[in-house]
């Protein structure tokens, strides 16, 4: 003797319910294997179900009226027969789910940056898929390419090209062509604008020391030796760009590479609407003197078009002070694949509180604007604090 | 009809094992509609209940060589010919250890041991596939019989009058069976065709055709003799019509709105396992410890087969594509 | 250039006598084969392929049927589970309809569906293709919807070689065959070696070799394209000629490799153009080769309507030499 339950049977593949709506027997009743014992309602009509056990109908479990998936127990039955084995039925192999194809390089969110930033609707740069392949491969700007393909797409051919012409460039170009200088500079600042999500800090540095000892060493030369104070802070940022890598690379192809040498890119106007920001190589290691020298001959040079195309490719991260021209502060734009920018403002005398007292003191405003997926807030408060710290101790620039 | 006629040999071990056939197939069938409600087997099942004299009428009387094409609806056929039970239901579980691999469910059973070719959900599909496999063994000469099984729901399809047409022009070996259930599906024959004589339509193609009481296997298995003589002696077709019910819907969700229960009763009191039981308790050649053992070897054999097909084995997902082109020899 | 003849005896002979010799060599070679269908013998053949046949094999070999697609198709099935060769030859393509069904759920499924107890080593022969002002429902090119069933393999011979070595390769295959013949190619003439025996039957060949894009098509449009070739050249600009010459599998590797050279690709194809042979071909392009491109690929194919009886808009609604070179043009970003 064993009970056993009498389920909701499937009547079909596309069975999933059933409404039992008529009971042919009651507790009590006997029945055996091809009874129709109840009727249930499908979407194909009524249909009378049978029982394949033999007994004695024990207890309803599902009234009139209701509908139950399929296997859901209806009735209990005595039967005569010994329990059924449960043979314990393989399990279907589970489909291995179909291997997708990884999204290679896919970076998991960035954190919302400092400032919420809109990205401006300009036209995608139309490169085709092997063009664009091979100027990875081969660390060509795509912003630096005349594109030959239907519709202004750049092909491979035009990269190819370009590879030919870089390689064959000798000499510097003599004067700029400021319309193509100026169209290439909305590329870039486009670009940048809209793959790169800037995120912006401001650092008021106090200048009292460097002003200081800019006036003792100063005294001290020739007018033509004098150090200005933007060399100051150009090395200051190439000391700081040294020991924070992050900050001094390129990101290229969904990846940061740092760079081991630190090239500060100087941000220099050009009369009649330039801009153009030269490499001065190495700057970490160069002496103020130096510095100053390179950054000299460069604006020189820059002021007569005489600017190698390497000097515009190399920097790997940029200084550009607006200082002489009034504001306090400026907020850049970083030059693809750059990763970063440092602004400077104007030197103003603000009243600081120093030991508990409000003193009068020069303060400039530097800002840096950095690509947030290499770097976090955290990362550029401590880059600032160092230029910061290494600005108030100017004797060891 | 055929100047020769074969009388059925009617021993007691042969009645015996004609009720044994049909008793088999019966709690087979019962047997398979109890797994689907349990959702072992899935898909489309067809149960062959009321027709079992059919395919136990002609079956055993074909050689070994002879061919079988047949519908979805032939399990009885695939046992009946040898089909081993246990293949059948793994097949019909969709175990790798089924006849067809496991590949082709209830509706899809086949077997090269037994020159069982399917199997077939197409209606009206395995008419053409018979004559191609009458026309192989005519041209070489082969004295081989292709019996074709097929509902008369197929006799609206234009394959059927291609291949009755083909068989009779070309003079090609098929037996074709006719199993008239008076239902596809859920139209009645009177609605479908305009001649529904069924066996009037064969005639009327040149072939030698023949009408038969589908619940009677004793008048089956005669006119299959009949029938698979002619062939052999004038290499000719010939058309069998076996009238006969289907006792249960066309397949498991089938509210049969379109029949009388009333009507099925009536058939239920002439189906073939009652009628020749009868026949044989009232003729002394039944009795009951014969039908208790038939029962009980039959149960155990079904028993057996269930127990096969639950510990049976998927076929790997990574085979998939395997056996979509022949492979080539290691 | 176009593919060399061996340097044996060679002959001059049509496309149309070029399979009717592969035919008669079959049934010389192997007496399992046989070839049915409708017309086959004492009408020589709808397109005189079969002429002289029925003398040389009679009539139990070159087998003529009754208007029965299905029937004799499924006959051809069946006589090919039971260990014959045969051939069925249906008309055209367009009546092929008919035996859609055999061919599907019979043919394509059998070996798999009975877990590799049985297979049909059959060919299926059909004319396909529009060009002769036949009108709508003579002149489909389905090649495409065919190439779509998994289980059987699918060839377009295009060149007099393939026309006479392609039968003898799918009739030693296990599994079964279709062969498009295009209507166009019966008249053409061409050489071939006296000895010319059979051909493989998966690879695509590069009929003609270029550097500026490649060219991808298959049976009937060979010829156009390889004109197509021959203007683009006049203008600077090298076409490559991929000649598919399986439909189903597709060659890929040869494809992909023109793609890599080219970096852009054209497919010309008679079907009509939504989901048609040529948009399987791109997507694998895409799937396989995208980052060799330097434009997006094209598609000259059949307009999206039923083809028209009279010449001029026939000739508009199929492939042609125009529009292959204004496309190949229009790619290249030259006007």
């Amino acid at each position: 003797m064993s009970v056993v339950e009498f389920r909701m049977p499937s009547l079909g593949a596309d069975m999933e319910a059933g409404t039992l709506v008529e009971w042919l027997v009651k507790p009590g009743d006997q029945v055996k294997r091809g009874d129709i014992i109840a009727v249930v309602e499908t979407q194909k009509g009524a249909i009378e179900i049978e029982i394949f056990d033999t007994g004695t109908i024990e207890r309803i479990l599902v009234e009139v009226g209701t509908k139950v998936p399929v296997g859901t127990p209806l009735a209990v039955v005595r039967t005569q027969a010994e329990a059924p084995v449960l043979v314990e039925a393989a399990a279907p192999p589970t489909v291995a789910p179909s291997p997708t194809p990884a999204v290679e390089g896919q970076a998991p969110p960035p954190a919302p940056p400092a400032k919420a930033i809109k990205p401006s609707p300009t036209p995608r740069l139309r490169v085709s898929p092997a063009a664009r392949r091979l100027a990875e491969q081969r660390g060509v700007d795509l912003d630096t390419v005349a594109a030959s393909g239907p519709s202004g797409t750049i092909v491979s051919a035009d990269i190819e090209r370009a590879i030919t012409e870089k390689a064959a460039q000798k000499t510097p170009p003599t004067g700029f062509d400021l319309a193509a200088m100026r169209s290439a500079i909305a590329a870039a600042m486009a670009r940048s604008k809209r793959e790169i999500p800037h995120y912006y800090l401001a650092q008021p540095i106090e200048m009292t020391a460097c002003e200081a000892w800019l006036t003792r060493t100063n005294a001290k030369r020739p007018p033509s030796d004098r150090l200005l104070l933007g060399t100051l802070l150009v090395k200051a940022v190439a000391l700081a760009a040294a020991k924070f890598p992050a900050f001094n690379g390129f990101y290229r192809k969904d990846k940061f590479e740092p760079v081991g040498s630190v090239h500060v890119g100087t941000a220099i106007a050009i009369r009649g609407g330039g801009l153009i920001a030269p490499a001065i190589h190495d700057a970490d290691r160069l002496s103020l003197d130096d510095l100053m020298r390179q950054m000299r001959e460069l604006v020189q040079r820059v002021r007569a078009g005489r600017i190698r195309s390497s000097e515009i490719a190399d920097p790997t991260i940029t200084v550009s002070s607006l200082g002489e021209r009034g504001v306090e502060q400026l907020f850049g734009i970083i030059y693809p694949p750059q990763v970063a920018i440092l602004g400077f403002g104007k030197v103003v005398v603000r009243p600081c509180v120093v030991d508990g007292h409000i003193l009068a003191r020069p303060v400039v405003s530097a800002t840096l604007a950095a690509d947030h997926r290499v770097t976090d807030g955290h990362a550029g408060a401590l880059f600032l604090a160092e230029i910061e710290r290494l600005l108030q101790e100017p004797d060891k620039l | 009809m055929t100047a020769t006629t074969d009388k059925p040999r009617l021993s007691r071990s042969h009645a015996l094992d004609l009720l044994k056939h049909m008793i088999r197939i019966r709690r087979f069938e019962d047997k398979c509609a109890e797994l689907y409600t349990e959702e072992k087997i899935r898909g489309f099942l067809h149960l062959y209940d009321g027709e079992e004299a059919v395919a136990v009428g002609v079956i055993p009387v074909l050689e070994k060589r002879d061919r079988i094409v047949a519908t979805y609806r032939e399990h009885g056929h695939a046992l009946v010919r040898g089909v081993p039970m246990q293949g059948a239901l793994a097949e019909m579980y969709g175990k790798r250890e089924g006849c067809s691999g496991g590949r082709g469910g209830s509706m899809h059973l086949f077997d090269f041991a037994t020159n069982f070719y399917g199997g077939n959900a197409i209606v009206g599909g395995g008419l053409p596939l018979a004559i191609g496999l009458a026309l192989a063994d005519q041209m070489r000469g082969e004295d081989n019989v292709t019996v074709c099984f097929f509902g008369e729901g197929a006799v609206a399809e234009g394959e059927f009058h291609e291949s009755i047409n083909l068989a009779a022009l070309w003079s090609l070996p098929v037996l074709f069976v006719c199993e008239n259930n008076l239902y596809a599906m859920g139209t009645a024959l009177a609605i479908s065709e305009s001649e529904t004589d069924i066996q009037q339509k064969a005639a009327c193609y040149r072939l030698a055709s023949e009408a038969v009481d589908g619940m009677d296997v004793m008048a089956v298995e005669g006119a299959a003799r009949r029938a698979v003589s002619a062939i052999r002696q004038t290499r000719k077709p010939y058309f069998l019509e076996c009238r006969t019910y289907r006792l249960r819907g066309h397949s498991m969700f089938d509210a049969q709105l379109y029949r009388d229960k009333a009507e099925v009763e009536a058939w239920r009191q002439k189906e073939p396992i009652f009628r020749f039981r009868s026949w044989l308790e009232q003729s002394g050649m039944l009795h009951p410890e014969d039908l208790a053992r038939i029962e009980a070897e039959v149960a155990a054999e079904i028993a057996e087969a269930v127990a096969f097909a639950e510990a049976g084995t998927w076929e790997p997902v990574e085979h998939l594509a395997r056996f979509l082109y022949a492979e080539k020899a290691a | 250039m176009l593919h060399e003849v061996a340097q044996s005896a060679v002959i001059e002979i049509t496309y149309r006598e070029a399979i009717r010799e592969a035919i008669r060599d079959a049934l010389r070679r192997d007496e399992r084969v046989f070839l049915m269908g409708e017309d086959v013998g004492r009408y020589g053949g709808c397109y005189a392929v079969t002429k002289g046949l029925l003398a040389e094999f009679g009539p139990k070999r070159i087998r003529d049927t009754p208007l029965s697609e299905s029937g004799f198709t499924g006959a051809g099935i069946g006589a090919a589970i039971a260990g014959m060769r045969p051939i069925v030859e249906l008309m055209t393509v367009n009546f092929s309809l008919l035996a859609l069904d055999q061919i599907l759920n019979s043919a394509a499924t059998i070996r798999h569906m009975s877990g590799n107890q049985f297979g049909v080593p059959m060919v299926i022969r059909m004319a396909t293709g529009a060009g002769r002002q036949l009108a709508a429902q003579h002149s489909h090119s389905l090649e495409g919807w065919y190439a779509h069933i998994p289980g059987i393999k699918v060839l377009a011979p295009a060149t007099i070689e393939d026309a006479r070595g392609m039968l003898w390769a799918a009739l030693e295959d296990p599994d079964p065959v279709l062969i498009f013949e295009h209507i166009m190619l019966y008249n053409m003439t061409g050489k071939l070696s006296a000895d010319a025996g059979p051909v493989d039957i998966q690879t695509a060949r590069v009929r003609r070799e270029g550097r500026d894009i490649t060219l991808i098509t298959y049976g009937g449009s060979l010829w156009k394209t390889l004109e197509a070739a021959t203007s683009l050249a006049s203008e600077g600009i090298e076409a490559e000629v991929v000649d598919l010459r399986s439909l189903r599998p597709l060659d890929d590797a040869t494809i992909m490799d023109s793609v890599r050279k080219t970096h852009r690709a054209i497919v010309v194809d008679e079907g009509w153009r939504s989901g048609s042979l040529a948009a399987e071909i791109c997507t694998r392009i895409v799937e396989q080769a995208f980052w060799a491109l330097d434009a997006p690929m094209g598609r000259v194919c059949s307009e999206e309507v039923p083809i028209p009886y009279p010449r001029h808009l026939e000739e508009a609604a199929i492939p042609q030499v125009t529009k292959i070179v204004a496309l190949a043009k229009a790619t290249l970003g030259k006007a």
